[in-house]
């Protein structure tokens, strides 16, 4: 079992649901990654999410755009963020999970990619302009390096879909809870706990909610029928403001005393 | 003998060459090539050949099946002109003028122009013949009109500014004549409207008559009878001399010709002899001549082709007129209803066909001669519109 | 040659998209695999090529220009005379058809300098659809007039300020549209790019270019010509010109990139000539980018081949020898411009003048008994400023 997977197991074996904040590297300077990811760490989250920026970010919204666009700005890019990662990977207790474009993979190289996403503590991916038919190119190297293929699974995807996209998934099911692109937004469409007892029917993976959450009853709401949420936007925006206690309100609405 | 034959120069009372003497002699010379060769089978070939290959005709005879339906009258047809390369029905008769011109022997070819489009067109088929060319333009308008000055010129002609009078079209025609007059052993006039002393109107319908000719096959084929009316819009008249032609004889074909409110020659002007030739001119009592306001360069002109004003006096043909702002309406609606921007001339008969149309029963069928693309006018409207 | 294995070229193409997209392409592949074998949907396709774009376009021979280059003859496929005034709406055209078909009411596309979104508005005005056209907000600057043609046409124009709020940015935004509402929505992408299915229909419906010209010839000429040139930024024309004659081993096949003002300086838009090999807009493709990865901006005068990728199949007939791409500079096509213009009054798009320059540079090293066509994919009025300042009124 790959440790993302277990890290999230453990947590709902608890009766607490996953949190998985998402971060954008590079916005602010890549010398904030260091004190965020530890901070974040500190409040008790499950795994990190750490987004490396890309000029042309087609699977995100605005305010994750904006983030890349000012990473991009100071010169951060994979490599750096790689090394920044690696420098203090010791004491990065949590999986990171790293969200790419692929073509700054492909630039770096796979195999290379692999081996060194390794050693800064990367344990997961997603690559949102890589479905699932062309994961091929990736595969092998992160599988010889331990890093768990995560799929997203949309509204929009079929059933016959939805069951090759969760037997496929490593790490977590990513269930994409909107039409479209990141974002925080008001409200959900309703069929939304069938749609995501489907995705659970048919593996063991647990399924975490994205897109578009970003208010502690969104994730409290998402905890009845998922295993956890991932929050992007909203994270983003309150560590462009220094806003910690938004953060740490949002980390304890998935916890089990905030939860039952 | 038919009502529209043309006599001596003459469509009935109209048309003539009133001219000094001197350059009665070069028409007279130029009337008697265009005779030669106008049925000559060899250099109607070649003019085939150009308009099909070069020009890019037949162009469609389109049903608009939108604008039809949104009407709910006549089935409305629109003749594409603005398919031709250079986007007009201009090149017709520039082409039909240089064939002529390359057959006298002619290595140089003069024209004037207003807003710029005939010495485009001009422009064009001289480069591609090989000739040399001059345009001669008021001084003014080749201020206004910088770009087509410029197009012109990468095209290979020479522009020529008149710096005298008005520095306007007025100018450029005296001087283009004059040129004639000089050089006429090795230059050729080419006038771009159905306008002009003998034999300039005759010989632009007969290169016009194309686009009736084809329409009239096309509608044919596709009704299995004639259309009810034929709308064009009215300047000096070419494009509408050339979408009637064939019908002339068809008395059950209504011929309707569609004047700018603000330049309704024949609605409101009286007989006069005007640039050469005699025929309907805007004029008070004294024979000066009234301001023009149009917005539609190409028709903005106080005098009209003296076919027009025969079909005008004897009833043949419907001469009607539109606003600006119904034109302005129907260069908008034809945008939006059936994606063809047309030019603002072409915009005069689109207007009146939009209150025509619904007139008619929908047995009846209306061609309307979109003589033009509308991508020159485009600043303009953008600019009217948003003023 | 050209074989299609999982909308693949080769190695080249691909579906490089989020997971959200995924239902729409095979939707999209599966619609389109039914009606381009149906019958009445390539009749009524057909009916609005002939009656409202104004098809078939002349194969004209250049006699003048071939006299000038003193070699092959030189032939011109006439798509400037399409209505719209390019090759762009053989496919705009096509996808608008294709998307009433199956159900779509509305219709979102991108545009660089605006001619793609002018076609999709025209036929969308035409075909009683919604359509919303996303620009870069620096070409909605540069092109304000082709925002009110667009207008005008009862389209909706958005422009994006994002990125380099240039084409590639107006992709960006128009994907996530359609994203957002897939439902009732198709993304009419405008040049030989994107995920499968885009780079197929796009050239299947620019192969009227290509098919015509072949019957055009072995009709005038009874043979094919030597040699094929045409311009390529995303490739539309181009691979709708070649595709048909790909089996033709005989027939050489020559694809002019954009050199901007060359490729030595970093400023051009020659993907295949001066990018590496990469993934963006949905496909594997070559791409111009830094060693990051990460996709660097096109440089060309012509604002229709300023695209930092290469259409996938353009990108394998590369790869296998098939075809033969170069470039020519920003200067060269000016040159190509007044050279057709003086010799044969035809003033031509700024892409097109790509391959009218490389054409005549070509014809010169070839026999008067051989012939060679050029994709003369669109006229220049929509160029005429950018050129005039370009010679600054040299017409030397």
């Amino acid at each position: 079992m790959s440790q993302l997977k277990e890290a999230i197991l453990s947590t709902t074996a608890k009766g607490d649901k996953a949190f998985i904040p998402y971060i954008m590297a590079g916005d602010g300077g890549l010398e904030k990654l260091q004190p965020t990811i530890l901070k974040l760490q500190e409040l008790g989250v499950t795994a990190i999410e750490v987004g490396i920026p890309f000029t042309d970010p087609v699977a995100d919204g605005p305010t994750i755009e904006r983030a890349g666009e000012r990473a991009l700005a100071n010169g951060t890019t994979l490599r750096k963020v790689i090394e920044t990662l690696t420098s203090f990977s010791e004491h990065i207790k949590v999986p990171l999970v790293a969200m790419t474009y692929l073509n700054p993979i492909l630039a770096y190289g796979i195999e290379k990619f692999s081996e060194d996403a390794k050693l800064a503590g990367i344990k997961g991916i997603i690559i949102p302009d890589m479905p699932l038919e062309e994961r091929d190119i990736v595969y092998t190297a992160l599988k010889a390096n331990d890093i768990a293929l995560v799929q997203l699974v949309s509204l929009t995807s079929t059933p016959e879909r939805i069951e090759r996209l969760t037997k496929a998934s490593e790490g977590f099911i990513y269930a994409v809870t909107v039409n479209g692109i990141t974002g925080a937004r008001s409200s959900f469409a309703s069929k939304l706990e069938e749609h995501f007892k489907k995705i659970q029917e048919y593996s063991d993976t647990p399924v975490l909610a994205g897109f578009g959450i970003s208010t502690p009853e969104h994730v409290k709401s998402f905890s009845d029928f998922s295993s956890g949420v991932i929050v992007g936007s909203k994270i983003v925006d309150s560590l462009v403001a220094n806003d910690w206690a938004t953060i740490e309100e949002l980390v304890k609405a998935s916890k089990v005393a905030t939860v039952k | 003998m038919s009502q529209v034959a043309i006599k001596n120069g003459y469509y009935g009372d109209f048309g003539g060459s009133f001219v000094p003497e001197d350059l009665q002699q070069v028409l007279e010379y130029i009337g008697e090539q265009y005779e030669k060769y106008k049925n000559d089978p060899e250099f109607n070939e070649e003019l085939k050949y150009y308009l099909r290959e070069y020009v890019g005709r037949e162009n469609p005879l389109y049903f608009a099946e939108n604008l039809t339906k949104q009407l709910g009258g006549a089935k409305i047809y629109l003749k594409r002109e603005d398919l031709n390369h250079t986007g007009s029905h201009k090149i017709n008769n520039v082409l039909g003028q240089i064939l002529l011109a390359k057959r006298m022997g002619v290595k140089r070819v003069i024209a004037e122009t207003g807003a710029g489009q005939h010495g485009v067109a001009t422009a064009t088929a001289c480069a591609m013949f090989g000739m040399e060319c001059t345009i001669y333009m008021g001084a003014k308008d080749t201020k206004r009109q910088a770009l087509n000055v410029f197009r012109m010129e990468l095209l290979g002609a020479k522009v020529v500014a008149i710096d005298i009078g008005q520095g306007l079209l007025k100018e450029a025609v005296d001087e283009a004549f004059a040129d004639l007059v000089a050089n006429y052993k090795n230059t050729f006039y080419l006038i771009g409207s159905a306008v002009g002393p003998t034999p300039y109107p005759e010989m632009v319908e007969h290169f016009q008559s194309i686009i009736s000719k084809e329409s009239r096959a096309q509608h044919l084929e596709k009704e299995g009878k004639l259309p009810t009316a034929v709308i064009a819009a009215v300047g000096g008249g070419s494009n509408a001399a050339g979408a009637f032609a064939h019908y002339k004889e068809d008395q059950e074909v209504r011929l309707i010709g569609v004047e700018p409110a603000g330049a309704a020659t024949l609605s409101k002007g009286s007989p006069a002899v005007f640039h050469g030739f005699k025929s309907y001119v805007l004029q008070d009592e004294e024979g000066n001549l009234l301001e023009t306001n149009s917005i539609a360069a190409g028709l903005d002109y106080q005098g009209v082709g003296p076919l027009h004003a025969h079909l005008h006096s004897t009833g043949r043909g419907e001469y009607v007129t539109v606003t600006n702002e119904e034109v302005l309406d129907a260069f908008q609606t034809l945008s939006r209803v059936e994606g063809i921007i047309p030019a603002l001339e072409s915009s005069h008969a689109v207007a009146y066909a939009l209150k025509f149309a619904p007139t008619l029963s929908p047995e009846d069928s209306i061609i309307v001669n979109v003589s033009g693309r509308g991508d020159k006018d485009v600043e303009q409207v953008f600019e009217m519109l948003n003023k | 040659m050209t074989t299609e294995v999982k909308g693949r070229f080769g190695r080249f193409g691909g579906q490089f998209v989020p997971e959200t997209l995924m239902t729409a392409l095979k939707e999209l592949e599966e619609a389109y695999d039914k009606f381009k074998n149906d019958e009445s949907f390539q009749q009524e396709l057909r009916y609005y090529l002939k009656n409202y774009v104004g098809r078939e376009t002349p194969l004209y021979f250049a006699e003048r220009l071939t006299e000038a280059c003193g070699g092959a003859k030189i032939y011109l496929k006439r798509e400037d005379l399409n209505h719209t005034g390019a090759h762009k709406i053989n496919n705009a055209l096509g996808q608008a058809l294709l998307a009433k078909r199956m159900g779509k009411k509305k219709i979102v596309a991108e545009t660089g300098a605006g001619q793609h979104g002018v076609a999709t508005a025209t036929a969308c005005a035409l075909l009683n659809l919604e359509c919303i056209v996303y620009m870069g907000a620096e070409d909605v600057k540069r092109q304000a007039l082709n925002v009110f043609r667009m207008e005008l046409l009862g389209t909706k124009v958005v422009a994006v300020e994002k990125g380099s709020a240039t084409l590639k940015d107006a992709v960006n935004e128009a994907l996530r549209h359609w994203v957002t509402n897939i439902d009732d929505t198709h993304y009419i992408l405008g040049s030989a790019l994107g995920p499968h299915p885009f780079p197929t229909i796009v050239r299947d419906f620019q192969r009227v270019i290509g098919d015509e010209t072949r019957a055009q010839f072995l009709e005038l000429e009874n043979r094919l010509p030597n040699a094929i040139v045409a311009c390529v930024g995303g490739g539309s024309n181009s691979i709708g010109m070649f595709y048909p004659f790909v089996q033709d081993t005989e027939v050489a096949l020559y694809g002019v990139e954009a050199a901007g003002q060359g490729i030595e300086t970093g400023k051009h838009a020659a993907a295949i000539q001066g990018g590496q090999t990469g993934v963006l807009h949905g496909a594997f493709m070559y791409l111009l980018q830094d060693e990051n990865g990460f996709v660097t901006e096109a440089h060309s005068i012509s604002a229709g081949l300023d695209y930092p990728g290469v259409g996938p199949e353009h990108c394998h007939l590369h790869e296998t020898g098939r075809a033969i791409f170069d470039s020519v500079t920003d200067d060269q096509a000016l040159e190509g411009v007044k050279m057709l213009c003086r010799t044969e009054g035809i003033l031509p798009a700024l892409e097109s003048s790509h391959a009218v320059y490389y054409a005549s540079q070509l014809a010169k090293t070839m026999s008067p008994d051989e012939i060679l066509v050029i994709c003369l994919s669109g006229r220049g009025d929509k160029d005429v400023h950018t050129i005039s300042a370009a010679l600054g009124g040299d017409l030397a």
